[in-house]
C-alpha cells in the first residue's frame, strides 16, 4: 500500500466501501465502523487510516481492482479468474501472488504475481514452457498477431483455437490490460464469450440457423445431415483439433453426440473453418456410393488404414524414415503405391466403369 | 470511447492476406486518436460475427478493407455484425462508388456501429494509386512520359468491381498527371495480358486493385504481362516488354497510405480523429509536417 491508495480510501469511505471482506462505512461526521471478514469497529479519521496500515494488502486489493483495472466487465472478470479472487481470500491470493499464481486458458499459461503496492504484473506463455528458461521475450500485445501466426512446423494456422499454438516465446511482464489484450490477440474473443457464459448470456447460434445465415458459395451448408454434421463435428470440432468447448448443437431440441470438448472458453456458433469444411462435406455427400473390387491382403488393407488415420491424426511426421513396421512409413506406402495401384487406381480397379459419363 | 474495426477479407490459406489490415490498423493505432483499433476478418479471427463484444467502446466505426462495393460490403459484413435494419439504400449509393457511412445498432452489443463505405471507392484511394506509382518508380514528379494501369479483378458476378477501377482511372486520369491513364482486368476485357498495346507512352506503372499480395497480384498478372515466365523466377521492375518499360507495383492495399483512407472513412461517419489524418498523410508520403 502506498500514500495515494491510502488516501484514495480516505476519501472514498464517506460512500462506503464493501470490497473482498474489506468494509468501511460512515457512521457520523467524521466517524466510520470498519471492519475485515465481518469483524467492525468505530474510528475517526485518524483511527480509518491506522486501520488501514494494519491490513495495507485489503486496501491495496481494492485499490487495484476498483481503480487500476475498474469496471466489472470481462476484462475484470478474467482478471480475478486468474488469480482465483473467488475461491480465495486476500490473505491467501497474496500469499499465493507472491510467489506466482498460474492458470492454463487454452495453451497459454498465464502467471498472476505482485507488483509495487499490491498491484498485479503477468506473465504469460505457452503451457509447455512452464518451466523453460530460454524463452524470446516480448511485451508488445500486438506482436502477438504474428508470433501465433505460424506453428512450431512452420504451418499457417487460419484457427486460432487449434491446438499448435507454437512455444519457446513470453511475455515476462505485462499489467492487466495488456495481459488480456495479449490473450485476444492470440484466443480472439475467447474472454468476452466466456465472460457472457458465465453471466449467463452466452448468445448460441446452432448449426442450423448459421447454415440458414448463409449466402453465395456457402448457401450449400443448409444440406448437411446430421448424420454428417456428427461426423463433421467429430472431424473438426473436438480436443485434438480445437480447444474451443463447443456449445453449439444441431438446433435448440437436437444435441450433438460429439463430446464438446474441455476447454475453458465456449465455441458459440459454427466458425468460418467449419462451415468451409461442411461446405466441401455437403458436396461429398452428394455423390452415390459404388461397389469396387479389388485385392489386398489383410496387412495391406490394414496398411490402408492405418495410413488413414495417421493423416486424420496428423501423425505423418511422427512417423520414422526406417520404421518400417508402421502402415503409414513412407517407404510401406510407396511400395503399397507400386505394387497395387497403375493408371486405374489400387488393384487396376478403374474409379468409374467405362459406360459412366463424367 | 470509440474504436476503429478495420474488416478485411482475411485467409485460410494464405498467411499474408490479413498483413495489410494488420498495419493500416497499427498506423491508425500510433495515432491515438482511437481508444481502440481492432482488425476483423470473414476469414480469420476475430470474425466479424465476434469482433464486437471484444471492444469497451460504445461507439464503434466500421471500415471495410475491401475495393468494391458489392456482396461483401452490401450484404455478408452487416448480416455478420448484425447491424439491425440494415439496407444497402442507407449507404445512398446507386452508382456502386459513392457509399459513404450509415449509423445501425448491432442486435448483440449495446454499441451504436458507423459502418462506412468500402476504403477501395473513397476519393482519397485515387491518391493512394499515384502514391504507389511514386513508391514503385521511386520518383515523387512521376508522371510525365509515364502510362498508368490500374488493373482490377474483373468479373461477372459483381459489375461494382469494375466501377471502382473505372471511377479512380478517370479521375487520374482528369488530372492529367499521367500521359495516359487506362483500367485494365484479370478477367474482361480490355486485358493486362495485352498491356503495351494500350499505352504509347515508353514507361507504363501497373498498379493493381487488390488489397493484399496473393496468388493474382504475385503470381498471374506478372506472368500475364510477360513479366516473367516463371513467377517463382522473379521479375525487375522495370522490367522491359515489347519496347515498353513496365513498372509494376503490386497491390495497392499494401500501401501506407492506405490508412490514411481509412481515417477518411471514419471521421467521415463522425469519428473525433483530430489532425491524424494529416499526420498519417505527412508521415506516410514523406513531407514534413509542422
Amino acid at each position: 500500500m502506498n500514500a495515494p491508495q491510502l488516501d484514495a480510501l480516505v476519501a472514498s469511505a464517506p460512500e462506503g466501501i464493501e470490497f473482498d471482506g474489506l468494509s468501511v462505512a460512515a457512521s457520523g461526521e467524521e466517524s466510520y465502523t470498519v471492519g475485515i471478514d465481518g469483524g467492525s469497529r468505530e474510528v475517526d479519521e485518524a483511527g480509518l487510516r491506522e486501520f488501514a496500515e494494519e491490513n495495507p494488502w485489503f486496501v491495496s486489493n481494492w485499490y487495484y481492482w476498483t481503480r487500476v483495472v475498474g469496471d466489472a466487465n470481462a476484462r475484470y472478470d478474467f482478471l480475478r479468474w486468474v488469480e482465483g479472487a473467488d475461491g480465495r481470500s486476500v490473505e491467501e491470493r497474496y500469499e499465493a501472488l507472491s510467489t506466482g499464481t498460474g492458470r492454463t486458458w487454452g495453451q497459454l499459461h498465464v502467471v498472476a504475481s505482485l507488483g509495487g503496492d499490491g498491484e498485479r504484473r503477468y506473465a504469460l506463455r505457452h503451457v509447455d514452457d512452464a518451466d523453460a528458461s530460454d524463452l524470446e521475450t516480448y511485451e508488445d500485445p500486438l506482436a502477438a498477431r504474428e508470433l501465433v501466426k505460424h506453428d512450431d512446423r512452420g504451418r499457417y494456422r487460419p484457427l486460432s483455437t487449434a491446438p499448435t499454438l507454437p512455444t519457446g516465446w513470453e511475455y515476462p511482464d505485462l499489467d492487466g490490460r495488456d495481459l488480456v489484450r495479449t490473450v485476444d490477440f492470440i484466443y480472439p474473443a475467447t474472454v468476452a464469450n466466456w465472460h457472457r457464459e458465465r453471466e449467463g448470456e452466452l448468445d448460441v447460434s446452432h448449426f442450423r440457423e448459421t447454415a440458414e445465415r448463409q449466402s453465395g458459395i456457402y448457401e450449400i451448408v443448409e444440406g448437411l445431415s446430421v448424420e454428417e454434421l456428427e461426423a463433421a463435428a467429430e472431424a473438426c470440432c473436438v480436443d485434438s483439433q480445437c480447444l474451443r468447448r463447443r456449445m453449439w448443437d444441431e438446433d435448440d431440441e437436437t444435441e450433438l453426440d460429439v463430446p464438446r470438448g474441455d476447454g475453458e472458453f465456449p465455441c458459440r456458433e459454427p466458425c468460418s473453418v467449419f462451415i468451409t469444411a461442411a461446405r466441401k462435406f455437403v458436396t461429398l455427400g452428394r455423390e452415390d456410393t459404388q461397389t469396387y473390387e479389388f485385392e489386398l491382403t489383410p496387412t495391406e488393407k490394414e496398411q490402408v488404414e492405418e495410413i488413414v488415420d495417421a493423416v486424420a491424426e496428423g501423425r505423418t511426421d511422427e512417423i520414422r524414415e526406417a520404421d518400417l513396421n508402421e502402415g503409414a512409413n513412407r517407404y510401406r506406402a510407396r511400395y503399397l503405391r507400386a505394387r497395387r495401384m497403375d493408371e486405374e487406381g489400387l488393384s487396376g480397379t478403374p474409379t468409374y466403369p467405362e459406360d459412366q459419363e463424367l | 470511447m470509440q474504436a476503429l474495426v478495420i474488416v478485411g477479407h482475411g485467409s485460410h490459406l494464405n498467411p499474408g492476406s490479413s498483413r495489410p489490415t494488420f498495419s493500416h490498423a497499427d498506423t491508425i493505432r500510433e495515432t491515438g486518436v482511437f481508444d481502440e483499433v481492432r482488425e476483423a476478418f470473414w476469414k480469420e479471427e476475430p470474425s466479424f460475427r465476434e469482433v464486437l463484444r471484444t471492444l469497451e467502446s460504445d461507439e464503434v466505426y466500421v471500415v471495410p478493407l475491401f475495393i468494391s462495393e458489392g456482396y461483401f460490403t452490401e450484404q455478408v459484413i452487416p448480416r455478420e455484425l448484425r447491424l439491425e435494419g440494415w439496407d444497402v439504400s442507407e449507404w445512398e449509393s446507386g452508382d456502386g462508388v459513392s457509399a459513404d457511412h450509415a449509423t445501425l445498432e448491432a442486435s448483440d452489443v449495446e454499441k451504436t456501429v458507423h459502418y462506412c463505405g468500402p476504403a477501395g471507392t473513397h476519393d482519397s484511394m485515387s491518391d493512394v494509386i499515384v502514391r504507389r506509382a511514386e513508391s514503385v518508380t521511386g520518383d515523387p514528379e512521376v508522371g510525365d512520359g509515364f502510362g498508368l494501369a490500374v488493373v482490377g479483378h474483373g468479373t461477372e458476378r459483381n459489375e461494382n468491381s469494375a466501377k471502382a477501377i473505372h471511377y479512380h482511372t478517370e479521375r487520374i486520369r482528369e488530372s492529367g498527371r499521367f500521359d495516359e491513364a487506362k483500367a485494365l482486368f484479370m478477367d474482361e476485357e480490355p486485358e493486362v495480358d495485352d498491356v503495351t498495346e494500350f499505352f504509347s507512352a515508353p514507361d507504363v506503372v501497373v498498379v493493381p486493385l487488390f488489397i493484399a499480395d496473393g496468388f493474382h497480384t504475385q503470381e498471374d498478372i506478372p506472368e500475364d504481362m510477360g513479366l516473367t515466365d516463371d513467377y517463382r523466377t522473379g521479375y525487375d521492375v522495370p522490367t522491359e516488354v515489347d519496347g515498353h518499360r513496365i513498372w509494376y507495383s503490386g497491390a495497392v492495399g499494401t500501401e501506407s497510405l492506405m490508412a490514411d483512407v481509412v481515417l477518411e472513412r471514419a471521421a467521415e461517419a463522425g469519428a473525433d480523429v483530430g489532425a491524424a489524418i494529416e499526420r498519417v498523410r505527412d508521415a506516410e508520403t514523406g513531407v514534413a509536417g509542422d
